[in-house]
């Protein structure tokens, strides 16, 4: 069985990671260095979630605010590049981010999954495990379903049967003016800021930065972070489908038109 | 000494060999002091049981006083027991009360193989040991005490990370199976030293890569540190990241130790 593979008696391992390569590829085969890939991709997609939510915080100004909104990102830098390239530049490097998070997430569950082939027989009782650290893989799957249809309904448009391009203001009302989806909406932020609540700690320790004076403070931050979004995501959903936020210009009359009219 | 005898439900697995099946068995224990340890309690059911007749549950054990690391099992699911910073010989019976049930498991990962009831192998903690741990000192006259100045809160340190019994409570707690307490306390209580400098880097990469063949990864669930008897800080999982990173990418190996 296991002991004749291994020379001197004892146990053999479980895994046998290639040696040799460029120090970064070595570095990533490694689970130490997956977990530290995990939270530098977890801070770039942190700042995302945290530079939308603001963004959209300018549903609460006006339609034309959220809509100048989305053109200044395709504007971005001003005439110092060519329209959209900064853009592509910030939604490719997302890309690389999710990519890179999800393939070390899945790296780290098959390394884990082999370390404890057989469980527990009787009940395990956690004491200091979280409900957030122990669902990371659940959560963090309900957020990339999610974001698959977020990008399907409010930038491709193709789940939502009113999208205009280039309204994203309407498109956000029409979309979340449907119920189901407004729930939806919400589930996926609620699972969204669970991940975050343990994910914005726990990146810290994986990254090394760790001092007992201010441990405490990075606890904190976690849950701050992770409330500050949970609270500012959710809101949009709940002004939608409360009237608070409406339809700036029923219909799908092109932008410019639809300002006129409403005198903005 | 109080006289109040306590009963309980003793439930344990038992398993006759390393590819043999296991199984729970329920034993029903009467005359249980609150002041016997958890293993003077196993004591008791192992004399009954030899009485029988019967093969008694083989258990790991030696100093009975928490400093050897050869105890350990899980008590109710969790790794020595419900009490927190203490090792299962070290474990009163007076935590449990009259009329519990308590199960008792060997630690189960992939790199502890059961050699018997709650006896598990733990070779692999060795195998991160000698691919690391270690310094490299000169032979001769023993050095004088204090001839190395090391900061009082270095040391502190260090020994904190050093008070590891490597009893593979760490593991065993870790819902991953990781055994990144165990390797991070026998790791930095070297690295945080000036003896430990010289084999600094090639020790992390070592001591985390070889870890690594054996064990799961760290997702901070701190369950380790809550099982740990010494209440060793996952702070020090920490510091071996960050030693390891810097070990990797800063290539110390090649161009030696140039930047902090
Ligand atoms: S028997 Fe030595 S630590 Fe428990």
């Amino acid at each position: 069985m296991a002991a004749t593979l291994t020379p001197r008696g004892g146990v053999a391992p479980v895994r046998r990671p290639r040696k040799g390569g460029p120090a970064i590829v070595r570095f990533y085969r490694s689970a130490v260095g997956k977990k530290w890939v995990m939270a530098v991709t977890g801070i770039a997609l942190m700042g995302f979630v945290l530079v939308h939510l603001i963004g959209n915080i300018k549903l609460y100004l006006s339609k034309e605010e959220l809509n100048l909104y989305g053109e200044a990102l395709r504007d971005m830098p001003g005439h110092l590049l060519p329209r959209t390239w900064l853009l592509w530049a910030f939604r490719l490097g997302l890309v690389a981010a999710f990519v890179l998070h999800v393939h070390s997430a899945w790296g780290l569950t098959v390394i884990n999954r082999r370390a404890r082939p057989v469980g527990y027989q009787s009940k395990r009782d956690y004491v200091a495990a979280t409900f957030a650290s122990r669902t990371m893989r659940w959560t963090g799957l309900i957020v990339l379903l999610y974001l698959v249809f977020h990008l399907m309904d409010l930038t491709w448009g193709n789940a939502n049967p009113d999208f205009v391009r280039g309204d994203p203001y309407n498109n956000l009302v029409y979309s979340m003016q449907r119920p189901a989806v407004a729930l939806v909406y919400a589930l996926a932020n609620v699972a969204l800021a669970i991940h975050l609540s343990h994910g914005a700690w726990s990146l810290f320790q994986s990254l090394g930065i760790n001092n007992p004076r201010y441990n405490g403070a990075l606890r904190r931050f976690a849950y701050g972070f992770a409330g500050i979004i949970l609270v500012g995501n959710l809101s949009f959903p709940i002004a939608v489908q409360l009237g608070l936020v409406d339809l700036a210009c029923p219909g799908d009359d092109p932008v410019a038109e639809c300002n006129e009219e409403s005198g903005l | 000494m109080s006289d109040k005898q306590m009963r309980i439900t003793l439930t344990a697995w038992r398993q006759d060999g390393p590819d043999a099946p296991g199984r729970f068995e329920t034993y029903d224990v009467p005359g249980v002091s609150p002041d016997m340890s958890f293993l003077e309690m196993l004591d008791v059911v192992n004399e009954r049981l030899q009485r029988e007749g019967k093969e008694p549950i083989a258990f790991d054990h030696d100093c009975r006083e928490g400093i050897c690391g050869s105890c350990g099992m899980m008590i109710n699911g969790q790794a020595h027991g419900p009490e927190r910073g203490t090792a299962t010989c070290q474990l009163h019976m007076r935590k449990f009360r009259d009329g519990d049930h308590v199960t008792i498991e060997p630690w189960r990962a992939a790199a502890f193989p059961v050699i018997r009831d709650l006896i598990v192998d733990r070779t692999a903690l060795d195998r991160i040991i000698e691919s690391g741990g270690y310094i490299s000192a000169p032979t001769g006259g023993a050095p004088d005490a204090n001839l190395i100045p090391i900061p009082k809160p270095v040391a502190d340190a260090a020994m904190d990370a050093a008070a590891c019994i490597g009893c593979g409570a760490c593991v065993a707690a870790c819902p991953n199976g990781a055994a990144q307490l165990f390797t991070a306390a026998k790791v930095q209580h070297l690295n945080l030293l000036p003896q430990g400098q010289a084999e600094r880097w090639d020790r992390t990469i070592n001591m985390v890569e070889t870890m690594e063949e054996y064990f799961g990864s760290c997702t901070l669930h701190r369950e380790c540190e809550a099982a740990c008897p010494k209440s060793i800080s996952i702070d020090f999982i920490a510091l071996m990241n960050r030693d390891y990173a810097k070990a990797q990418l800063a290539q110390r190996r090649l161009v030696g130790q140039t930047f902090p």
